[in-house]
């Protein structure tokens, strides 16, 4: 059993691109994460965009989103064998008129669950905000990856088959995904307690 | 199927956070999901994540008096050193986790496009800084105390003074952002932000102690901000599927 209780949360603010994105918020130096490429790397190259939208449907447009994955063989970057120029981490603000936000990343590999079996290629997203009192946790899915998202540990074992789908990114266009996320409504997308 | 062992991170409290919705927050009304979020035992996805070296930071970045100010001169207000340690649910050290801190200036104003406050900018003020722990969880740095300052919610809330913390631990699963408080700032309580916090209990865990011990006598004051992120611990993996 845990002897301490965790910090608790508060939200980030509206304000969080002056500690996170400083040099995006127009106070100088390079912002950690902007790139998730150090040099040519390994597998599909990749554009993943999407906006956050909010219970009046309108984009968030002061939202800090952050995503983990594998790289193109699903090793985790900082663990043998990975890609060295590959980081696995990237984090982007919102942008500020259209809420879109983008990533150029790599298409993961899939990557080992603790029993043995395999994850489908999926994506870590984390999403906070102002109004958002805990950062959410939500994965991004590729839907053209139908045979392992069949056996994916995690999306098939969501009781409710219809929510599945918001956590699939759709092709769109050559090496590119859109992936819309969507925190209250009918299509409300799934996010996660892990 | 036998059970695998597994090192997992045991599953958040969220009775100690504050929950997606709190009606006082009304930023939060259209920001929290209605679903109650899935849980699953954590995997390498969570147990994972970026690792940070001292390569990230700029000489000046520990000191928010300094890393904004013209040559000479040095921000305004009072100043003040932020320090404490990093550790886990089983008080063990974090060591090399990266805390990136933001913040208003000691006039409660912050250096952002969207900010409206009538307060002044302070020219040496940037508001933002970063450190990383040592091998003993420990971090510190400088800077100005922020000032309490307006903002639109209610008719007439004001935010208590406040340092906004970034957290990364070792794994993504980790991963926070929370506020630090000052010890005896009577906006504290009256924080629809703060009151989303369920219990007084959880709130104190956020508000820094005035540390006369590592005050610098005729230059600072020190305050005691420590934090604890989630640890992982052994647990036994049950092999077989099961509905979120
Ligand atoms: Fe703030």
């Amino acid at each position: 059993m845990a002897q301490l209780k965790e910090s608790p949360s508060q939200t980030a603010g509206p304000y969080v691109h002056i500690g996170c994105t400083p040099g995006h918020a127009g106070l100088g130096g390079s912002d950690l994460g902007a790139s998730m490429k150090t040099g040519p790397v390994q597998g599909q190259e990749i554009a993943v965009c999407g906006t956050i939208t909010d219970g009046a449907d309108d984009p968030l447009t002061d939202a800090l989103v952050e995503i983990w994955q594998a790289d193109a063989n699903g090793v985790y970057p900082g663990t043998t064998g990975a890609d060295p120029n590959f980081t696995g981490w990237g984090r982007k603000p919102t942008d500020e008129v259209t809420g879109e936000f983008r990533f150029d990343t790599v298409k993961p590999g899939l990557v080992p669950y603790p029993d043995g079996r395999l994850q489908a290629p999926h994506v870590t997203v984390w999403i906070v905000a102002r109004g958002i009192n805990l950062g959410l946790h939500t994965r991004l899915y590729f839907a053209d990856e139908q045979e392992a998202n069949g056996t994916d540990p995690i999306l098939s074992s969501i009781a409710d088959e219809s929510r599945r789908a918001t956590l699939l990114a759709l092709p769109d266009g050559p090496d590119r995904y859109r992936f819309d996320i969507r925190l209250q409504g009918a299509d409300e997308t799934v996010f996660f307690d892990m | 199927m036998t059970d695998t062992p597994h090192e997992s991170y045991p599953r958040r409290d969220r009775d100690w956070h504050p929950p997606a919705l709190s009606l006082p927050y009304k930023s939060s009304r259209l920001r929290s999901p209605n679903s109650r979020p899935l849980h699953f035992l954590t995997t390498l996805s969570e147990e994972t994540g970026p690792v940070f070296g001292h390569d990230v930071l700029n000489p000046l970045d520990h000191d928010l008096i300094q890393n904004f100010a013209k040559p000479g001169e040095a921000a305004i207000g009072p100043r003040i050193i932020v320090h404490g340690k990093v550790q886990d649910e089983f008080a063990r050290p974090v060591a090399g986790a990266l805390i990136e801190i933001w913040q208003a200036n000691a006039a409660g104003r912050y250096r952002h496009k969207r900010e409206g406050y009538i307060a002044p900018l302070d020219p040496n003020f940037g508001g933002c800084g970063r450190v990383i722990t040592d091998d003993r969880g420990a971090y510190e740095f400088q800077t100005v105390q922020p000032g309490p300052y307006p903002w639109p919610n209610g008719p007439n809330d004001w935010r208590p003074a406040h340092i906004h913390f970034s957290l990364f631990g070792s794994s993504f699963a980790q991963r926070l952002i929370t506020q630090m408080y000052f010890e005896g700032d009577p906006l504290i309580w009256r924080c629809p932000i703060v009151g989303a916090i369920p219990s007084g209990e959880a709130v104190e865990r956020l508000i820094a102690p005035l540390d006369m011990e590592r005050t610098i006598p005729m230059d600072a004051r020190a305050y005691r901000f420590d934090i604890t992120l989630r640890g992982r611990e052994q647990t036994l993996f049950e092999n077989r599927s099961e509905g979120l």
